[in-house]
C-alpha cells in the first residue's frame, strides 16, 4: 500500500479489500502464535493457584489529536487498560484490541499507531491475542477509536480496594498532575500554546509492583478522566469520608499551572494517564512515599492530604491562609459561577 | 341582663416590643377594666366596658411603641359573668406560633443617655437595653421570645432589674435581655494568649491601645469586628494583611454625625438612615483627601456606621476619631462567632481582644445600604433588618412553608410564612464549606424559630452552585418537592414581590443587569447577565438583551477585566489593533497571548457566551485603565469605573447615537463611539459618557419594547444596579417617559435578593390557585 493511501469504506466490507488490510497491516504488526491461529476467539490456558484471582477490564480510547507529545492513541490504549488492571494489584497477561477506523484515515498513520500499540504491549510483556477492525463512514468516528480489554492475574494475598478506605488514611499522588490533559490541549494547533508540555502517559504496573508489599496500602487508582478531582470524589464517597487536600502540597508543574491559568481551567480536573493516587494508612504513608520516590516514575510523588470523618462536603481544599474551599465534583460543562 | 366584654385579637410584630405595657397604660388612662396577654397568635385583650372599644383602638394605633407593627385587629363581643375589677397583664400562654422574630435594634436614645449619666445605675455599662432596643435575633435560641430562650438565660436578674422587669410602667417591662453591671454580661480585655489585661476599665484601656495604633478584635452583638484607628495608615495596612484583603474598602464607625462631617457629605436621608433602629453601614461620598487612601483605595465612597450597642457607644466616646470596623474574619471565611474561635483565628494577628460572656446564637453581619434619589436601598441585608418579615402581595397570604436557598454568592436564604417573606441574614460565598454548613443551619433555624415546616424547596438551576446541590439534598432527605427558578426571573420576581405587585397583575418588562446567571435551556447562549424580560410571577420570556460575548476562561474572565476588553473588541471592533492603538490600555492588551485567547474565543475553548452587563463594565474599566489586571474583590473594576465617572464634569460631552430603538440591541455603535471618545476625552469623562450612553441605549430599547407589549410597569434589578450612576440614569430616563419603574429597595438588587424571587415564583407555580 502506498504511503499516501487512505482507508476506504470498502476496507470495512469484509471482502477482499478488508482481507488485504488485515494481511498487510494488522497481523504483521501484532504477530504472535495465538493470533496466528486466526480463530474467532483466543484460546488461553490458565492455571490459577489457590488464592489467585482473574482480573478483567475494558476501556475505549478516543483522543484528539491521535498523536501528541509523549504518546499516541496506540500507546494510550495499552497503558490505560494495563493501568486499570494494575491498580487492582493484577499482573496483566493478555489484551484484546478493537479498532474503529474513520474512512479517509491515512494508512501510514494507522500503521504507526498500530506499531506503537504493539510495541507498548510488548514492552509491558503482554500479548494482543484477539481483535477486531471496523471502518465507518466519514464523520461517524474521529480518525480512530480503539477499544482494548485486558486479562490479568491477581496474586494470592493481595487485598486492596475501596472497601479498605478509612477516615485517617493519607492520600499520596505519584507525581505532578494534569500533564496528559495539558499536553492534549497544547497539541491542538489552534490554541497556539507554547511551553514544555508532555503527556505523562505510562504503564504504571512496574511502579505499582513496588508498592504492593506495603501492608498499609488500602487502595490505588489511576487518575484519568476528571483527573485528581474525580478520584477524590469517588474515594470520599466510597469511604463515607471527606477528603481534605492541602492545596499547596499538590504537585503541578509550572507549565501546566500556566496553561490552566490562561485557559481558566483547574489542574485538579485535568486528566493524567500515568499518575496514580494511593490511599495508605497514616503510619505507612512515609514509607510508601519513599518507595514511590525511589522509582523513576514516582520521583514527583507527594502526600497531598487525608481522609477525615465525613463533613458536609466530600472534598475540601485547604488553600492559602488556611481558607477552605469546597471542591465541586467534575460536571459536564464549565459554566461561570461568579455573578 | 348579662353583661358583655370586648375581646380584641391583635396580630403582627407585637411581642417583645413593649406592646402590653402600652395597652396597660392606655387602659389605666381611660379607666378601663380587663386584661392583656401574649399568646402564640400575638396579643389578646379583654376590655370593659365594650362601648369604649372603638376609642381604645384609635388611641392604641396612635400610641404604638416604636418597634411594634399591627398586621390585623379582630374584635368581638362576648357575654361575661365575671367582669374584672381592674386592668392587668397576664402571663403568656403557648400555642402554635404566629408571632414575629425581631432583628437586633440599635441602642435607643434613652438607653444611650443613661450610660453616659453618672447618676444612672447603668452608667458605663456595656450591655444595657430596653423594650425599644437591644439584641433580638442574634440571641434567640427558640420561640416564644422569653429570656429562657435567649443566650441571656444563664444570667440571673438582680433585684433591681427584676423590679424594672415586672413594672408595667417601666421602659424595661418584660425587656428579655434586661441586665446591669450587677447581674448581666461582663466585658474584659484579653491579650492574644488569653491573659486578662483589664476588666473594670476594659473600654478605656481598649481605646487607649487603639489610639496607639494597635489592632483589636471586638465582640459585637452578632459577631466579631476587627478594629483600628482610621487615621493610622500603618494600622490599616496591618489590618488589611491580617484579613488578606488588599484593596476592598473597609467600613468605618464614627461617634456621631459631627465626627462624620469631617470626612464625608451626609444628606438628611443618609443621616436618618444612620440613626435608624437598624443603624446600618451607609455608603457616603467622601470629602477629598480627608482619610488615609489605604481605607478605600481610590474609591470615592466610604461605608460608615454609628455605634449600635452600648459597648460601641462607650468605646467611641473614649476615642477622639473614627475607627475602622470591619468583620472579624479572613477574606473568604465566615466571621467568628464565639470567644474560642476568636482566640484561635483572630488572636494571633491582633494586639488584644475585647470580649464578653454573652453568647451569639445567630451570626449577623453589619448591613450595607446606600441612599439614591432620596431613598434608602439595602445592598446587604443583615443586622437590623433580617429576618423581619416582608409583606407579600395581596393574594399570597396563604404562601407558607416555601424555603428558597438563593444563589451561591452573597447567599441569603428565604422562608415564606403566613404571607410574609423572611430573608435570613446575609451569609456569603458558598464556596466555603463552613458557610455551606451555616446555610444548612440557617434553613433549620428559620423554620424552627418561625414554627413553620418547609413544604416546598426552591433554588437556582445552575449545575455548579453549591446552594443547588444542598437544595436537592434537603428536598430529597425530607421528601419535599423542589422547583428550580431561572436566575434572572428570580431577580425580577424579587423586585415585584417587594413592591407587592399584584399576583394577577399584567406582565411587566424587566431590565436585569448582573454579572452572570445560568440561562434557561432554550437560550442560544448559556449565560445571561443583561436581559430584557417580559414576565409575571409565573412566566418569564426574554425579548432582548445585551448581545452575547465570549468569556475567555470562564470565571477567570470575571477576575481579569482585560479578558472582557479583548472579547468585546474582537466582537465589535475587530480592527481595534489598527484604529485605536494609541490608547495605553490597548498597547498593554497586545502584550497578552492574543493568539491563544482569540483561539479560545473562536473554538469555544472554555469561553462560554454571556450577555453580561457586569463583564461589559469590566471591559470598559480595562479600556480606561481604571482597574488592576486582576481584581482582588468582586466588582472592583466596576466600582472604580463608577468612581472615575463621578469625578468628571458632564459639560459638553460628545453626543451618543444609540441607533434605532426598534432593532435588537447591538453594541457596535456603542464601542465605536466609546473608542472615539476615549481618544479625544480624558478617562474620567469617557467613563461618564459610557454610563450615560449605556443607560440611554438600554432605556430606549426597553421603552420601545414596552410600547410594543403594552406594558406600563418596568422593573430594574441585578447587581449592576448598585452602580448609583447607572441606576439614576436609567430611572430618570424611564420615569420621565411615564412608566412606573420598580427598583429594589428593601431587598438587595444583587444575588442577596434571589431567594425571595425564587420563593414567590415557586409558590405561584406550585400552589397558587388558578383564578
Ligand atoms: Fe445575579
Ligand atoms: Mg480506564
Ligand atoms: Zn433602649
Ligand atoms: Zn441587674
Amino acid at each position: 500500500m502506498a504511503r499516501t493511501e487512505r482507508i476506504s469504506l470498502a476496507q470495512g466490507s469484509g471482502g477482499e479489500p478488508m482481507q488485504r488490510l488485515l494481511r498487510e497491516l494488522i497481523w504483521p504488526v501484532f504477530a504472535n502464535p495465538i493470533l496466528a491461529r486466526q480463530e474467532d476467539q483466543a484460546r488461553l490456558a490458565f492455571e490459577l493457584q489457590p488464592g489467585e484471582q482473574l482480573a478483567f477490564t475494558t476501556d475505549s480510547f478516543v483522543v484528539t489529536p491521535l498523536q501528541f507529545p509523549g504518546g499516541d492513541i496506540g500507546s494510550l490504549a495499552v497503558q490505560g487498560t494495563l493501568n486499570d488492571l494494575a491498580v487492582g494489584g493484577a499482573v496483566a497477561r493478555y489484551l484484546s484490541c478493537g479498532l474503529i477506523i474513520e474512512e479517509g484515515l491515512p494508512v501510514a498513520l494507522l500503521r504507526d499507531l498500530c506499531l506503537s500499540l504493539a510495541k507498548t504491549a510488548r514492552d509491558a510483556g503482554v500479548q494482543v491475542v484477539t481483535g477486531d477492525t471496523k471502518v465507518v463512514p466519514r464523520g461517524a468516528a474521529d480518525g480512530l477509536f480503539i477499544n482494548t480489554s485486558g486479562l490479568g492475574i491477581i496474586p494470592a494475598g493481595i487485598n486492596i480496594g475501596t472497601h479498605r478506605l478509612a477516615a485517617g488514611d493519607s492520600l499520596v499522588v505519584s507525581g505532578p498532575i494534569g500533564e496528559h490533559g495539558a499536553a492534549i490541549l497544547a497539541s491542538r494547533q489552534e490554541l497556539a500554546i507554547t511551553g514544555d508540555l508532555r503527556s505523562d502517559c505510562a504503564n504504571l504496573s512496574p511502579l505499582i509492583q513496588t508498592l504492593l508489599p506495603n501492608a498499609g496500602l488500602h487502595a490505588l487508582r489511576d487518575m484519568t478522566r476528571g483527573g485528581l478531582n474525580a478520584v477524590l470524589h469517588e474515594f470520599a464517597e466510597a469511604a463515607g469520608a471527606t477528603a481534605v487536600i492541602d492545596e499547596s502540597a499538590v504537585p503541578v508543574r509550572p507549565a501546566v499551572q500556566g496553561l490552566c491559568e490562561l485557559l481558566g481551567l483547574d489542574p485538579l480536573q485535568l486528566a493524567c494517564e500515568g499518575r496514580l493516587l494511593a490511599v495508605v494508612a497514616p503510619d505507612h504513608a512515609e514509607h510508601l512515599l519513599q518507595c514511590l520516590q525511589a522509582h523513576p516514575m514516582g520521583q514527583g510523588a507527594a502526600i497531598i492530604g487525608r481522609l477525615t470523618p465525613k463533613r458536609n462536603v466530600p472534598v475540601i481544599l485547604n488553600g492559602l491562609y488556611g481558607i477552605e474551599r469546597a471542591l465541586p465534583p467534575v460536571s459536564g460543562e464549565l459554566l461561570p459561577r461568579i455573578c | 341582663m348579662e353583661q358583655q366584654i370586648a375581646e380584641i385579637r391583635i396580630r403582627g410584630t407585637v411581642q417583645g416590643v413593649g406592646f402590653r405595657p402600652c395597652v396597660w397604660q392606655l387602659a389605666q388612662q381611660m379607666a378601663l377594666r380587663g386584661d392583656v396577654r401574649n399568646d402564640a397568635d400575638g396579643v389578646f385583650i379583654r376590655l370593659f366596658p365594650p362601648t369604649q372599644m372603638h376609642r381604645f383602638q384609635q388611641q392604641l394605633e396612635t400610641h404604638l411603641p416604636p418597634l411594634a407593627h399591627i398586621d390585623s385587629i379582630t374584635t368581638r363581643l362576648l357575654p361575661c359573668g365575671d367582669i374584672p375589677q381592674d386592668f392587668c397583664i397576664l402571663d403568656s400562654t403557648r400555642g402554635h406560633n404566629r408571632t414575629q422574630v425581631l432583628p437586633d435594634i440599635a441602642t435607643c436614645e434613652r438607653c444611650r443617655s443613661e450610660i453616659f449619666d453618672t447618676r444612672d445605675r447603668r452608667h458605663g455599662y456595656a450591655f444595657g437595653n430596653c423594650t425599644h432596643c437591644g439584641p433580638r435575633y442574634s440571641i434567640i435560641t427558640a420561640m416564644p421570645y422569653d429570656r429562657s430562650h435567649t443566650t441571656m438565660a444563664p444570667f440571673r436578674r438582680c433585684a433591681a432589674c427584676q423590679h424594672e422587669y415586672v413594672q408595667p410602667l417601666d421602659r424595661r417591662f418584660h425587656a428579655q435581655p434586661i441586665a446591669c453591671a450587677e447581674c448581666g454580661p461582663r466585658l474584659w480585655l484579653a491579650a492574644p494568649d488569653g491573659t486578662e489585661l483589664a476588666r473594670e476599665n476594659a473600654i478605656a484601656v481598649a481605646a487607649q491601645r487603639l489610639q496607639q495604633g494597635q489592632l483589636l478584635a471586638i465582640k459585637a452583638t452578632g459577631g466579631f469586628h476587627l478594629a483600628c484607628d482610621a487615621s493610622d495608615p500603618c494600622a490599616i495596612e496591618r489590618l488589611r494583611s491580617l484579613k488578606h484583603r488588599p484593596h476592598k474598602p473597609l467600613a468605618l464607625m464614627v461617634r456621631d454625625t459631627a465626627q462624620l462631617r469631617a470626612f464625608a457629605r451626609v444628606s438628611r436621608t443618609e443621616e436618618q438612615l444612620l440613626h435608624s433602629p437598624a443603624a446600618p453601614i451607609v455608603l457616603l461620598d467622601m470629602l477629598p483627601a480627608s482619610l488615609p487612601s489605604a481605607l478605600c483605595s481610590g474609591l470615592a465612597r466610604v461605608g460608615t456606621m454609628l455605634p449600635s450597642t452600648p459597648l460601641q457607644h462607650l468605646l467611641m466616646a473614649a476615642l477622639n476619631g473614627p475607627l475602622v470596623m470591619t468583620s472579624g474574619n479572613v477574606e473568604g471565611a465566615p466571621p467568628c462567632q464565639d470567644n474560642s474561635s476568636a482566640m484561635t483565628q483572630l488572636a494571633p494577628g491582633v494586639d488584644a481582644l475585647l470580649l464578653h460572656n454573652r453568647d451569639i446564637r445567630h451570626r449577623v453581619d453589619d448591613s450595607l445600604t446606600q441612599v439614591i434619589a432620596g431613598r434608602p436601598q439595602i445592598l446587604r441585608r443583615a443586622r437590623g433588618y433580617a429576618p423581619a418579615g416582608i409583606y407579600l402581595p395581596a393574594g399570597m397570604q396563604d404562601a407558607d412553608g416555601i424555603l428558597a436557598l438563593g444563589g451561591d454568592l452573597k447567599n441569603a436564604p428565604c422562608l415564606l410564612r403566613q404571607g410574609r417573606a423572611h430573608l435570613a441574614p446575609h451569609l456569603g460565598d458558598m464556596e466555603n464549606p463552613q458557610l455551606q454548613r451555616q446555610l444548612h443551619q440557617s434553613l433549620e433555624q428559620l423554620t424552627q424559630l418561625l414554627g413553620c415546616r418547609a413544604r416546598l424547596i426552591a433554588c437556582d438551576p445552575h449545575p455548579g452552585y453549591h446552594s443547588r446541590r444542598l437544595a436537592h439534598r434537603v428536598a430529597q432527605t425530607q421528601g419535599l418537592p423542589l422547583v428550580e427558578v431561572a436566575h434572572h426571573h428570580a431577580h425580577l420576581a424579587a423586585c415585584l414581590a417587594e413592591h407587592r405587585y399584584p399576583i394577577d397583575g399584567p406582565p411587566v418588562l424587566g431590565l436585569i443587569l448582573d454579572g452572570s446567571g445560568l440561562a434557561p435551556a432554550n437560550s442560544p447562549h448559556p449565560i445571561w447577565g443583561g436581559e430584557i424580560l417580559r414576565a409575571d410571577y409565573r412566566h418569564c420570556q426574554r425579548l432582548d438583551g445585551l448581545p452575547a460575548v465570549a468569556l475567555p476562561g470562564g470565571d477567570q474572565a470575571a477576575r481579569e477585566p482585560w479578558r472582557n476588553l479583548l472579547a468585546h473588541l474582537e466582537r465589535w471592533q475587530p480592527e481595534w489593533a489598527q484604529t485605536a492603538a494609541r490608547l495605553p490600555a490597548l498597547q498593554d492588551l497586545q502584550q497578552q497571548p492574543l493568539h491563544t485567547l482569540r483561539a479560545m474565543i473562536q473554538h469555544n475553548q472554555n469561553a462560554p457566551l454571556a450577555s453580561s452587563c457586569g463583564r461589559l463594565f469590566d471591559a470598559v474599566a480595562a479600556l480606561l485603565g481604571a482597574t488592576p489586571s486582576r481584581q482582588s474583590f468582586e466588582a472592583q473594576a466596576a466600582m472604580h469605573l463608577e468612581a472615575l465617572a463621578q469625578s468628571a464634569t458632564a459639560a459638553s460631552l460628545p453626543g451618543f447615537d444609540p441607533g434605532s430603538a426598534t432593532d435588537m440591541l447591538d453594541l457596535t455603535g456603542l464601542w465605536q463611539q466609546l473608542l472615539d471618545c476615549a481618544q479625544s476625552e480624558p478617562p474620567a469623562r469617557t467613563a461618564l459618557w459610557f454610563h450615560q450612553a449605556l443607560a440611554r441605549l438600554l432605556a430606549r430599547r426597553l421603552q420601545a419594547l414596552a410600547h410594543d407589549q403594552g406594558c406600563t410597569t418596568l422593573v430594574l434589578g441585578g447587581g449592576c444596579l448598585q452602580n448609583r450612576l447607572l441606576q439614576a440614569e436609567l430611572s430618570t430616563a424611564l420615569t420621565a417617559t411615564g412608566f412606573e419603574v420598580l427598583i429594589p429597595h428593601q431587598v438587595p438588587a444583587n444575588d442577596g435578593g434571589l431567594a425571595l424571587g425564587q420563593a414567590v415564583v415557586a409558590w405561584v407555580r406550585r400552589e397558587a390557585g388558578h383564578g
